[in-house]
């Protein structure tokens, strides 16, 4: 992913970007440049604007947002909730995912889940998995995309120790491939020495 | 990129139809609200056959608006709350073709579904027979132009806690040229004459819907996801 002058392609570039929510200025003077192979956290305490800054990236907050934002290119985002129908079995849900990135064969989409310790499960309506199992349905979109920027809104969050390594080498080895993560998360000490912070309490107002 | 709308719109289609048939209650709820409120309409204005076939187009629209309001409001509601809005939203693909997907299924499982068993509900009315086909081809055009009207308001209202009351405001007004030539078509039919310009008019309703409701369905689910 490096470019011929050894510079690596710059995925998202965000330029003095300011966040409004409910007429209250949370942050401002925001600048982050994204290249590819980087692995970014959004720090902050609770109510700081981290998601509603992860939202701006992804274009879905228009109101309220100031400044600029681009992308290099197609880019994942995943919220806290992952867009599954719980009528719906995995398969089925990413087979028929709303973001319409659907990158994989059929053989892929199950691999993905299998990768995800969902192997069996392929044809259980979602509904019937608990609330770990049903977050790892979303996570396994990770394994089943070419979009070379991540956007994640605490991945971490209701998965179990294991879930959660696998999600951190998923991570890292997306990065190595030549991709991009951006993510928030509150858990510290995760990617030994390759994380990239941005403490969003330094923008806040 | 031709066949990549094409596939996506499939995958859309398949997502909420597969969705919408394993929830039979969303698609029988209103056939059984129907079929309370065409039982309750004999018991009170009384049994006379005359009344009741004079009556019965203007009934069956009424109920079939109704019906069509009651399921129509929470048509983004589950998108909305599980996460798949944002998804549509950040989609390559148009939203308008999406949010269509599903403003599609929506009018199968129930539009459809409730003109494919109205001839048993009009039999309860004492309508002719010789106005049935009418009635289901009006309410097959109709409920279509409902669905599409339902999800403009769906789409502004989805956002709020409270959205029901605006909901109503909103769209009741837009329903009301529907009623109308829904009523005249079936009317016109009862009474033996040709209800060809009723459908028509109901046609192009249909026709303007389908390439205007997407646009504003679009911006309506993107302004409610946005505030």
């Amino acid at each position: 992913m490096s470019s011929s002058n050894g510079t690596a392609r710059t995925l998202l570039t965000v330029v003095d970007v300011a966040i409004e929510r409910g007429y209250r200025r949370l942050l401002q003077g925001i600048g982050l440049s994204v290249a590819a192979g980087e692995l970014w956290q959004l720090v902050g305490a609770n109510g700081l604007g981290k998601t509603s800054f992860l939202r701006a990236l992804a274009g879905l907050s228009r109101l309220g947002v100031e400044g600029d934002i681009n992308h290099a290119g197609q880019f994942l985002y995943q919220g806290h909730m992952p867009g599954l129908k719980p009528l719906l079995t995995p398969l089925e849900n990413l087979r028929w995912h709303p973001s319409g990135i659907v990158d994989a064969d059929e053989n892929q989409l199950c691999e993905a889940l299998a990768a995800v310790g969902l192997a069996g499960y392929e044809e259980t309506p979602v509904h019937n998995l608990s609330a770990g199992q049903q977050r790892r349905v979303g996570l396994a979109r990770l394994w089943s995309t070419a979009a070379p920027l991540w956007l994640l809104d605490e991945p971490f969050t209701a998965i179990d120790v294991a879930g959660a390594e696998l999600l951190e080498q998923r991570m890292v080895e997306h990065v190595d491939e030549g991709g991009a993560v951006v993510f928030t998360s509150h858990q510290p000490n995760r990617f030994a020495g390759r994380l990239k912070v941005l403490d969003l309490a330094d923008y806040a107002v | 990129m031709q066949s990549d709308l094409s596939v996506y719109l499939r995958s859309q289609l398949n997502r909420h139809l597969k969705a919408g048939l394993r929830r039979p209650g969303d698609i029988l709820n209103p056939l059984v609200f129907f079929l309370m409120v065409v039982t309750l309409f004999p018991l009170g204005l009384g049994p006379e056959p005359d009344k009741l076939r004079e009556m019965a187009p203007g009934i069956f629209w009424v109920v079939a608006l109704l019906a069509n309001l009651t399921v129509s409001g929470r048509l983004f509601a589950a998108d909305f709350e599980d996460g798949s809005l944002e998804q549509m939203v950040l989609a390559p693909q148009s939203l308008a073709l999406s949010a269509m997907a599903e403003v599609i299924a929506h009018w199968l499982l129930s539009g459809v579904t409730l003109a494919l068993v109205s001839p048993v509900f009009a039999a309860m009315l004492n309508m002719p027979v010789n106005a049935m086909g009418t009635l289901m081809l009006s309410l097959i055009l109709g409920s279509l132009c409902l669905s599409l009207i339902g999800a403009i308001g769906a789409a502004l209202t989805v956002g709020l806690r409270r959205g029901g009351m605006l909901l109503s405001l909103l769209i009741i007004p837009l329903y009301v040229p529907v009623l109308v030539f829904g009523v005249g078509a079936v009317e016109e039919a009862a009474r033996g004459y040709d209800a060809s310009a009723w459908l028509a008019l109901m046609g192009a309703f249909a026709l303007g819907g389908l390439v205007l409701a997407p646009l504003a369905i679009s911006a309506g689910l993107r302004i409610s996801l946005d505030s």
